[in-house]
């Protein structure tokens, strides 16, 4: 008998003009995983965030188990047995796990019986669901997937029956994701309700038995899983047909314009990240980069860009050596000679998220004509090239004097991809350059990647969507423990070929 | 109580009623103060407003002080735009009052306006090179630029006692002060203008400098949000690693915003020596630049905040003094307490009541627009 646990009748919510959630009703049935699908930005967070408490709609009624109540703050959400994990995580690093979980719920926890008590309990959380957590352990010396289960058990134990998960796989390693849903199957097996918020159409297939989509603020959609599949969730998600495959032509590399020779890079802690690597980018090819996260993709990208020092070994653009241990170009003289950096992440290091649109969308070229004469910066020419490229690459809302932050995550990327695509560079280095990115905008980034290596570009895209190296490259590369374990063409390598070079397998 | 939209709040709630509003209870709970200290606030009150707006000297006393706290207040906004605290300017006006009375005294056989320029870039300079020190121990050595700055205020008072004492002395006289400048040299004074056009008025330590205060107002403004050195210095101030990948030196940017800082700090040392003491006189940046550092966090750290706050720390001042020269039971420290009292107010508990003030204009606003 399958009964209703959460009802939303009616939610809207505006933040300024934008409505960010328009009469929204929603049922979600008890013991099940429930899943909510849509673009960045079309309302899924502020949706859950209401229902966990922290924003209040403007109108709308919210029902657990059938009672209405009035949820003000996280703490009446917790009350009515309402958990989220949010993607960024609201733990103390150098607390251990105990005391995250205990911390404001301490009260007369702290000492004696009570913490006893409050121990084994945990204790039995974790064994019931199989989080397989050491309660002592310290935060910091966590990756990040465990991380995750701390605040699963937080939330498991301050009484949740429903368990609000937002984009929990966009930190996750592959094995980490297969971990996390094993918990989440064992969850829902126990009587549980989880309602999962992605944008991954596989994640939704594989875990989800009812589905949700929204589009623009509005629920356009409810779904058993069983009676839907990919194409058509993608299409009620953006309005419309979207090629999942791409279609490009065949390739036509030319000469080696970018090259890496032994190359060996430390990172900040002097731990050898990069080792003894060899690359060679052609004029008019796209060069995938996979790997899981973590084996030195990020230090290579950084050496290559020229932000990280190179510890030894040598790196070659259009034939002439750019950086050895000895001398090395920095960022702004490796630009002048034509090569554009996307970097992985981009609010740490693509942009200044307090900057305005227009000052982010001259970061780095800012020096140049005509948006610099000698020291002054020259406003109405940078505003009027920031409004051509926002239109161009179809940024929104397409006001340059807006500060970047208040821009969704994928008008963020469109930013900082417009910003490195609109100089015409020869070698192109692209880390994660959907990350977080809706399905619209996905396509849109991949087709413009996609004209830069056709304009004869060689380019080195780094991701962990394996999806997107398949789709997008010609050759493939695979990174594991800082060194390359293999290259492959794209035409004939399987999914399993590639997972199991990740995997170290081979 | 719910989060008040804040694209619906207009401005000039936010950026006048608000800051309003906490001046008024900075001012009240100052009130106890004196009503503790058994005088009438009300009549305190009455003697700070005529104190600094009353007679045409007390207010000449006013934009005298007002014209300091600019100097100090734009020299912490500019280093705080890269995020660097720079609480030296005291001792980086110091040295740059050392920097003007050397230019001046060793060049005195120029024609006037150009040693006057000559001195004001002496100032300029040798308040730079005192920030510089502490900014390239930050750059290259991670020196936190708090610490060091404290530490060189100690060091450029003492250097200066040093030289007033035994090098630079004027030794016809007791006193540590040097010899006075020409008096060509000397910045002609509110009171000199007032006589041009045939006005009588009495003393008072106003001079061309405030001229000088505007300038650098409108320079700063410019520097911060108009130049690629403003654009370089915000970026590495909100977000290092993004300047770095860039392509933007945090080490170049470092210097160059600790030694503009420090430059207008200098700047001080003009008022000082050219308008009003005309020689070094021990202990001349009298605290100046420890308020700036709280006429800066009022002002918003931009100019056209620094302004008003300098203004309002000037009529303080002013009035302040006049409070004490008359009511016998409020001494000189009352005042520094009712400074601290607006710090708090519009400083630390700026958001004490603005979501309150906030809602109340925009639910008022949206009766009236649907009625």
């Amino acid at each position: 008998m399958v009964s209703p646990i959460l009802e939303l009748t009616n939610i809207n919510k505006s933040f300024g003009h934008v409505h960010a959630n328009k009469n929204i009703n929603l049922t979600i049935n008890k013991g099940t995983i429930h899943g909510i699908i849509g673009e960045n930005g079309a309302g899924k967070s502020t949706l859950m965030s209401i229902v966990f408490g922290l924003y209040q709609a403007n109108s709308g009624t919210i029902k657990v188990n059938g009672k209405e109540i009035n949820l003000r703050s996280p703490k009446d959400s917790i009350i009515n047995g309402i958990g989220m994990v949010h993607q960024h995580f609201m733990l103390v690093e150098n607390f251990t796990v105990l005391e995250n979980i205990i911390l404001g719920f301490e009260g007369e926890l702290v000492f004696g019986k009570n913490l006893e008590k409050a121990k084994k309990d945990l204790k039995d959380l974790c064994d019931t669901y199989k989080l397989n957590i050491d309660l002592n352990s310290t935060i910091s010396d966590l990756s990040v997937g465990f991380r995750q289960r701390v605040e699963i058990l937080k939330s498991l134990y301050r009484g949740a029956e429903i368990l609000i998960l937002d984009e929990p796989t966009g930190v996750l390693t592959p094995q980490e994701v297969d971990e996390l849903f094993k918990i989440l199957r064992s969850l829902k097996e126990e009587g549980k309700t989880i309602v999962l918020i992605t944008h991954k159409l596989i994640e939704i297939m594989d875990l989800t038995s009812e589905v949700s989509v929204m589009r623009q603020g509005e629920m356009v959609g409810h779904t058993k899983t069983e009676n839907t599949n990919k194409e058509q969730l993608a299409e009620m998600m953006v309005g419309r047909s979207v090629l999942l495959r791409l279609d490009k032509s065949e390739v036509k590399a030319g000469e080696v314009l970018f090259s890496v020779n032994n190359l060996t890079v430390k990172d900040d802690l002097d731990v050898t990240r990069v080792k003894n690597v060899d690359l060679e980018i052609r004029s008019g090819e796209i060069l995938g980069l996979a790997g899981v996260t973590g084996n030195g993709q990020t230090e290579l990208l950084e050496a290559l860009s020229g932000i990280r020092k190179v510890e030894s070994g040598e790196i070659y653009l259009e034939g002439k050596k750019v950086s050895d241990s000895q001398n090395f170009l920095d960022p702004r003289e490796l630009k002048d000679k034509g090569l554009a950096h996307v970097p992985e992440d981009r609010q740490r290091m693509g942009l200044v998220t307090d900057f305005k649109a227009y000052e982010n969308l001259i970061f780095g070229y800012h020096d140049q004509q005509p948006f610099s004469k000698s020291l002054v910066l020259n406003h109405r020419d940078i505003i009027s090239h920031s409004k051509k490229i926002m239109e161009e690459y179809d940024v929104r809302p397409q006001s340059p004097n807006l500060i970047t932050s208040n821009f969704s995550g994928g008008n963020q990327q469109k930013i900082i991809l417009s910003r490195e695509l609109n100089e015409n560079p020869k070698v192109l280095l692209v880390g994660q350059p959907t990350r977080g990115v809706d399905i619209g905008a996905i396509e849109f980034i991949h087709q413009r990647l996609i004209d830069m290596r056709d304009r004869g570009a060689a380019i080195l895209l780094v991701s962990v969507e394996l999806d997107e190296v398949l789709s997008l490259s010609d050759r493939i590369v695979v990174m594991f423990d800082g060194k390359i374990v293999g290259e492959k063409d794209n035409k004939n390598v399987t999914d399993r070929e590639l997972g199991l070079l990740m995997a170290g397998v081979v | 109580m719910a989060p008040v939209d804040k694209s619906k709040v207009p401005w000039w709630v936010s950026n006048l009623i608000v800051p309003l509003v906490n001046l008024t209870l900075a001012l009240l709970v100052s009130g106890l103060f004196i009503f503790i200290a058994g005088e009438n606030p009300y009549e305190a009150v009455r003697l700070i407003i005529y104190g600094s707006f009353g007679y045409i000297e007390g207010f000449a006393y006013t934009l005298y002080y007002t014209t300091n706290f600019v100097f100090t207040g734009l020299a912490f906004a500019v280093a705080f735009h890269c995020r660097l605290f720079n609480i030296g300017g005291e001792g980086q006006a110091y040295i740059g009052g050392l920097g003007v009375f050397l230019v001046a005294i060793n060049f005195s056989f120029l024609p006037v306006p150009i040693v006057w320029l000559l001195s004001i870039a002496g100032a300029v300079v040798f308040g730079a090179a005192w920030a510089f020190i502490p900014a390239y121990l930050q750059a290259t050595r991670g020196s936190h630029v708090v610490i060091t700055t404290i530490m060189f205020n100690f060091i450029a008072a003492s250097l200066m006692v040093f030289l007033l004492v035994d090098v630079i002395r004027d030794t016809a006289q007791m006193g540590p002060h040097t010899v006075a400048l020409p008096k060509e040299q000397w910045f002609p004074s509110f009171k000199d203008f007032a006589g041009l056009f045939g006005i009588k008025i009495r003393y008072s330590p106003l001079n061309i400098s405030f001229l000088l205060a505007i300038t650098a107002s409108v320079f700063v403004w410019f520097l911060v949000w108009k130049t690629r050195w403003g654009y370089e210095m915000r970026a590495v101030g909100h977000n290092t690693q993004a300047a770095i990948y860039a392509g933007i030196s945090p080490y170049k940017n470092i210097i160059i915003a600790m030694c503009i800082s420090g430059g207008l700090a200098g700047l001080l040392g003009v008022n000082e020596i050219l308008g009003v003491h005309h020689k070094i006189v021990a202990g001349f940046p009298a605290g100046y630049g420890f308020t700036g550092i709280a006429v800066a966090l009022m002002g918003r750290n931009h100019p056209i905040g620094i302004f008003p706050a300098a203004f309002l720390f000037g009529i303080l001042y002013q009035g302040g003094s006049e409070v004490t020269f008359d009511m016998p039971n409020i001494t000189r420290y009352m005042f520094v307490a009712v400074q601290g009292v607006i710090i708090l107010f519009s400083g630390a508990l700026e958001n004490l009541f603005r979501p309150q003030i906030e809602s109340f204009f925009v639910n008022r606003l949206n009766i009236k627009a649907s009625a």
